[in-house]
């Protein structure tokens, strides 16, 4: 008798920014079968660029496509806008950009490491990793003045310059990374419980990367060294000369599994510290805005023609923005986003198949995607026709269940 | 390691500041009327950095009506309005009587991205340092600038 459940997690959860259904189909503890269902929400953001706002309003808007890569996304449509407009954008705020661009994928990685500890039920992690990262959020607090909405992309520049005080404060905040940096990798490298769970868990080939189109992180732990500052360098990244970090820069080789993305992850904070104190050290000085007259740049936009393609690294991988303005209007004529998670989410296929349900957490969160969807699930056994649910909790406990049952039998 | 860590927290004044009181209180008005007659004391909130960007300020005096705050503002908080004070205009027809152009911003709206303050040309709007906005009427007197 066939003893196969198929089990639908998603689609809809309040708190998801990337709503989406997974259907997993189950023989005993073991994933058979896996099946994604995208687009399940939406929030008409582009419709409102395309309608009912102008260049300058749908910044902000684009802030609000992710709550974490808030920077990547309006970095992303300003750059697209600059080169429909052919606007120069002066060097330092170049160099502003990036340094803001890497304290955000301080705070992202930290995020999604103590998101992940979380996962597989090691909550002191979780908040030791969480209370490293406020640092990082009181910095971009007072560059910005905002903890979490930066609002400090301008088309041409950026609205906020970094001043002395705030270049000190900020290369404090990089020795305390520097000086702390051996902790978390001391806790996330080297315990034998996270090893045990994250070591060949979730993998996804070379091969199967590259077939579909995995960005950033998840890529980069599959051996692609792929990466948008180093591939097609952006603001300031073309005089830093970055390169791509895979795991065998670590430990010479490559699983591509969910040990090796937390490798590449805590590693990257280690080079955005690097990227930050070299752009501290080099910030040319001068204006840092091409336009300073918003009236100006306003009527500028508004006779501008053309389409630009905007490119940058958020910390979840490629975000691509597509524009397109015509003469006389202001809204844009056209405007297309992908997010990274996009594409880091069929590669979900290949990891979970052979894994188990206590997997599904951490293999999930393994690509930074929002975990929230896992809240409700519903088991539908197909020979008996009864539905039960699986919450959130349940999932979770199961996760740390098998943590307790591979430590005890690590031991 | 952890452990180590887990020992050295157990010993350290926690991190968490515990605005507005200890532990919270069962009924929020009866303890904000505590406070005000001087009964109990309100832990106070790490302050907000410079350039923080808190609850709108505008000066209705300096203002000029040209309505450019309202063109740029992404979440369309400002509308535009007739003042409720006439003066006395000077056209080509002579003087009259009229009520010049000023704005109302609904906080509620509002994002704080400050792009109003940018894009001024009188200088008469800024970000205070106000952040305790929360209210369940959104058109709560607190929350339309100028007052009603
Ligand atoms: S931009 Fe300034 S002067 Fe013009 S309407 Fe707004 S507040 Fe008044
Ligand atoms: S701060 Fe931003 S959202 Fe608020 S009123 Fe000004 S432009 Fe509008």
């Amino acid at each position: 008798m066939s003893e196969n459940y198929t089990i639908p997690i998603g689609p809809l959860h309040p708190a998801l920014h990337e709503p989406i259904t997974l259907k997993l189909e189950v023989s005993g503890e073991e994933i058979v079968g896996v099946d994604i269902f995208c687009s399940q929400v939406h929030r008409g953001i582009e419709w409102i660029g395309m309608n009912r706002n102008n260049a300058i309003q749908s910044i902000y808007l684009a802030e609000r496509v992710c709550g974490i890569c808030n920077i990547s996304h309006p970095f992303c449509m300003v750059d697209a806008v600059e080169k429909v407009t052919n606007i120069e954008v002066p060097e330092r705020a170049q160099y502003i950009r990036t340094i803001i661009a890497e304290l955000e994928r301080i705070h992202s990685h930290l995020l999604w490491a103590g998101v992940a500890a979380h996962e597989i039920g090691f909550d002191t992690v979780f908040h030791y990793t969480w209370a490293l990262r406020e640092s990082v959020m009181d910095l971009v607090e007072y560059l910005t003045g905002n903890r979490v909405t930066k609002a400090i992309f301008m088309i041409g520049g950026v609205r906020r310059d970094i001043s002395e005080e705030g270049a000190k404060k900020i290369k404090e905040g990089m020795r305390f990374y520097l000086e702390n940096f051996h902790k978390i990798e001391e806790i996330y490298l080297h315990d034998p419980t996270i090893r045990m769970r994250t070591r060949d868990v979730g993998i996804l080939t070379k091969k199967d990367a590259l077939k579909l189109c995995a960005v950033g992180p998840v890529a980069r732990a599959s051996g692609v060294p792929k990466d948008v500052r180093q591939d097609y360098p952006y603001a300031a990244y073309a005089d830093y000369g970055l390169k791509a970090i895979t795991p065998d820069m670590y430990n010479g080789e490559v699983h591509g599994d969910v040990f090796d993305r937390i490798i590449v992850r805590l590693l990257e904070v280690k080079q955005s510290v690097d990227i930050i104190n070299w752009a501290l050290d080099n910030m040319p000085s001068g204006s840092i805005l091409a336009e300073k007259n918003l009236v100006k740049l306003k009527i500028m936009l508004k006779k501008a023609e053309g389409e630009g393609v905007g490119r940058v690294e958020a910390p979840r991988g490629e975000d691509i923005h597509y524009v397109r303005l015509k003469a006389g209007e202001e809204p844009f004529l056209s405007w297309k986003i992908r997010a990274p998670t996009y594409n880091n989410v069929l590669p979900w296929i290949p990891m979970l198949l052979g894994g188990q349900i206590a997997d599904v957490p951490i293999v999930a969160a393994s690509t930074d995607p929002c975990m929230s969807c896992l809240n409700r699930v519903t088991v539908v056994d197909t020979n008996k026709k009864k539905e039960f649910e699986i919450t959130k909790e349940y999932m979770h406990e199961q996760s740390i269940k098998k943590t307790r049952r591979l430590m005890r039998n690590g031991q | 390691m952890m452990m180590h860590e887990v020992w050295k927290l157990l010993f350290k004044k926690p991190f968490t500041n515990k605005f507005p009181a200890k532990y919270a209180p069962k009924n929020v008005h009866s303890y904000l009327r505590r406070v005000k007659s001087g009964k109990v004391k309100l832990v106070p909130p790490i302050p907000p950095p410079p350039n923080f960007r808190g609850k709108i300020q505008y000066d209705i005096d300096s203002c000029v009506g040209c309505g450019l705050c309202a063109q740029v503002c992404p979440s369309k908080a400002i509308e535009i309005v007739r003042d409720k004070k006439w003066i006395i205009m000077h056209c080509k027809e002579g003087a009259t009587l009229a009520a010049p152009l000023k704005i109302k911003i609904y906080v509620s709206r509002c994002v704080f991205c400050a792009q109003c303050v940018d894009v001024c040309p009188r200088k008469c709007l800024h970000m205070s340092d106000e952040f305790l906005l929360a209210n369940e009427d959104k058109l709560s007197r607190d929350l339309i600038i100028p007052g009603p």
